[in-house]
């Protein structure tokens, strides 16, 4: 902030302030109390009746809290209060002061394997309520998934599922794009790609089309999610050959993906969490599909 | 300044009525759809199959429609009612600027009619308060210079020496929400029905609620203060207690109020020092705050009797018990350690509802039974009875209201801010949803009986209006005496 703008802020504030004051201070006695001003207006008259003592009293009781609330806290401009105050440092005081107390909790199991830490009870509970309060609200507090959002509880992983990806995906997030084909693919090509995807997922399809989109997928679709349609962790592109389905299996789902596309994004928790929650996290969603 | 009434005319002005019964009917109208759109938002709490799997009926489009019923639709057009009417009874003038008066109602119609077909269309600003998109916001913005000039036009043109109280009120109200409404809908449009703020990031926050803040300091308090001036002491027929406080109050509330908006944004990437600003005017404002209700209830000393028999009185003075209640519970809402409890929690909403429902509507109802008979010649509402019922049922209604979102808010903040032995948080957000229900459905009832009071009054203001006109010549000639006995 520019010495302008402090003194801006600081004079404005003052003046406000001051007259606020004067004003108060000018009216509070009446010589006429019990009389009336002498206006009327539509029948309505006014009497001339001093300011109530204790109404008084809490307005100037308040500009005395305020003015030295200003002189103990960041306020006027750029001075910064005679307590230093600042919300960052009460932030960052506080993480610091729970860090001390609660990081050696969490270290006891720095050095337990993935493998064997989701069968340890005691953390798996300090584990499910880092889970809960940090990946229930888009993965649901049983972990099952919701539109968009990947159910943990099965066996079927879009970045992969051994301790070491599970960790990575947690820790530095992930980013899932699928192309939006609708501007290079026609209509005819765009439904036989979905009749093609009907046909490998199981479900029912138009095979005259499917015949048609088999070309399709193999010139434009099997880059990604390979050959054969199962997939391919390395983008986090989905197995399109079972009956798992992040947007769901119906027509008009798979339609909007291949048209417009999917951009979907597991934000990296690094900045949030520190590496030993992040470690019991990582054992947490590791234990969902296996115990 | 004024010129005599003597020298100019011996005949009492032909007040302009007309505009004042068509704003009064429109306050009931819209009044209960709003208030109905409330009614079905706090079932959709309680009941989410109630969005019907729809965009249009959807919570998210619904609930700025609500907002924007109730307080521009029901609360705009009691203002104007109300205003117009002061004015020229306080004033002793026909309002100034005819063909711009009717400009008012029908834009502010137009405004809301539009209003009710965009925001659930999805189209919107995505400003609280301020969701409009570009082009109704220029109506807007025409509909307030207008009132601005019909108003402060038809102040010049008095023909008493002083300028009432209860009209610096309004007149601070109408300039401030001018100024507000246009610095915050500044926007660069993209297309007919889209357009982004010229602002952007903090600043845009703290733009957006230095506007939203002030939207209730001066659409919302200042300008039902200005009501609450002609009404409270006209029902009680008493003098106003202090003129002396009047200005004092006055003046103060119209300082502090602009510089309370950053308490929208504690903890938030606003800077530090404006956070303590805010807070600081915020707890000062207090004291204006209450200059009001203490005005308006003194006016009543020596007359609490009237409260017995005068069910439109007691609505003045619930409504001014509730307004003291609402601005010291804001001051302290204000106050950041307490924020960082109350803030994000139905506490807010309870908040909102008390000065809503409890201060805004109440008074405005009040001051409809007051005015309705007056500007459609009648001797007085069809039924006290009903008035009476509708008391009730608005009080209780509205005291159901706030205690429900007072228990959900207090107990949402505490959930929330629960941890552990081992430093996590004890629920998950859900349980806090969860655990919100009881207080959900409470809020449903609270809403419906206070929405079933309107009703009420409805069909009284339907049958006040079909019965009998009193005849012209019968109307006690107040004016004239009053030109007399002032000048």
């Amino acid at each position: 902030m520019s010495n302008f703008w402090s003194a801006w802020i600081i004079i404005l504030t003052v003046v406000t302030l001051l007259l606020n004051l004067w004003i108060l201070l000018a009216n509070r006695k009446s010589t006429n109390a019990g009389g009336t001003t002498g206006h009327i207006h539509d029948g309505i008259e006014e009497y001339d009746n001093p300011l109530p003592q204790w109404w008084l009293i809490l307005f100037l009781g308040t500009m005395i809290f305020g003015a030295g609330y200003l002189v103990a806290f960041p306020g006027l401009g750029k001075f910064p209060g005679i307590l230093n105050w600042t919300t960052v440092g009460s932030y960052e005081t506080q993480i610091a002061k729970a860090e001390e107390q609660y990081a050696p909790l969490y270290a006891q199991y720095a050095a337990t394997p993935v493998e064997q830490l989701y069968r340890i009870p005691e953390a798996m509970k300090m584990a499910q309520r880092i889970f809960g309060n940090n990946c229930a609200q888009c993965h649901g507090s049983d972990a099952g998934g919701a539109f968009g959002f990947p159910n943990l509880t099965d066996d079927d992983w879009l970045w992969g599922g051994d301790a070491h990806q599970i960790r990575t995906t947690i820790s530095q997030g992930r980013t899932g794009v699928m192309t939006a084909w609708g501007g290079i693919l026609n209509t005819e090509q765009v439904d036989g790609a979905i009749a093609y995807l009907q046909q490998i997922s199981g479900q029912n399809h138009d095979q005259q089309l499917a015949d048609l989109g088999e070309g399709v997928f193999s010139t434009y679709c099997m880059v990604c999610h390979g050959a054969t349609g199962e997939g391919n962790i390395l983008f986090g592109a989905p197995n399109l050959t079972d009956d798992i389905w992040l947007y769901g299996p119906d027509e008009v789902w798979i339609r909007q993906a291949v048209v417009v596309g999917r951009n979907n994004q597991m934000p990296a928790h690094n900045v949030l969490l520190s590496e030993d929650k992040i470690h019991l996290l990582t054992a947490y969603v590791y234990g969902l599909s296996r115990n | 300044m004024s010129t005599p009434s003597s020298s100019t005319s011996s005949s009492p002005p032909q007040y302009n009525y007309h505009v004042v019964r068509q704003f009064s009917i429109m306050t009931v109208v819209w009044g209960i759809v709003g208030m109905l759109v409330g009614v079905i938002l706090a079932a959709q709490l309680v009941w989410p199959e109630l969005n019907l799997g729809l965009p249009w009926t959807h919570f998210g489009r619904l609930r700025p429609l609500h907002t924007n019923a109730v307080i521009f639709a029901f609360g705009g057009c009691a203002l104007f009612a109300s205003s117009y009417y002061v004015v020229q009874r306080t004033c002793q003038v026909r309002l100034f600027a005819p063909a711009l008066v009717k400009f008012t109602f029908w834009g502010w119609q137009a405004v809301i009619l539009s209003a009710a077909i965009t925001l659930p269309l999805g189209i919107t600003s995505s400003k609280e308060y301020a969701e409009l998109e570009w082009p109704i916001d220029i109506l807007i913005a025409a509909v307030w210079v207008s009132y601005a000039i019909v108003f402060l036009g038809t102040i010049a043109k008095r023909k008493t020496s002083h300028i009432y109280v209860a009209n610096w009120f309004f007149a601070a109200f109408i300039l401030a929400v001018a100024v507000l409404h246009i610095i915050n809908s500044a926007a660069m449009p993209v297309s007919f029905f889209k357009s982004y703020s010229v602002y952007a990031g903090a600043t845009d926050a703290m733009v957006q609620w230095w506007y939203g803040h002030n939207a209730v300091g001066f659409f919302l308090t200042a300008g039902f203060l200005g009501m609450m001036y002609y009404f409270v002491p006209k029902q009680a027929r008493q003098p106003v207690y202090s003129y002396r406080l009047s200005i004092v109050h006055f003046w103060s509330l119209v300082a502090i109020y602009i510089w309370a908006g950053p308490h929208h944004l504690h903890y938030t990437a606003l800077p530090d020092w404006a956070q303590s600003l805010g807070m600081v005017m915020s707890l000062i404002l207090l004291a204006p705050s209450w200059g009001g209700m203490i005005n308006g209830m003194m006016t009543l000393s020596g007359a609490w009797d009237k409260l017995r028999t005068d069910p439109i009185l007691r609505f003045l003075i619930v409504s001014l018990s509730f307004y003291g209640m609402s601005t010291f519970e804001g001051p302290m809402m204000s106050i950041k350690t307490v924020n960082a409890l109350s803030h994000y929690t139905d506490w807010t909403i309870g908040h909102v509802h008390s000065g809503a429902l409890g201060w805004v509507a109440m008074i405005s109802i009040g001051m409809l039974y007051h005015l309705i008979p007056k500007v459609f010649h009648k001797d007085g509402m069809y039924s006290t009875g009903l008035i009476t019922l509708h008391f009730w049922l608005s009080t209780v209604g509205t005291v159901l209201y706030i205690a429900s979102m007072w228990v959900n808010g207090l107990m949402q903040g505490l959930m929330w801010r629960a941890y552990n032995t081992d430093g996590t948080l004890t629920y998950t957000f859900v349980q806090s949803v969860e655990a919100s229900y009881p207080g959900y459905l409470v809020r449903f009832i609270g809403g419906f009986i206070f929405f079933s009071g309107m009703l009420v009054m409805a069909y009284n203001v339907w049958r006040t209006v079909q019965s009998k006109p009193v005849p012209e010549q019968a109307q006690p000639n107040e004016v004239l005496a009053v030109q007399g006995a002032g000048l």
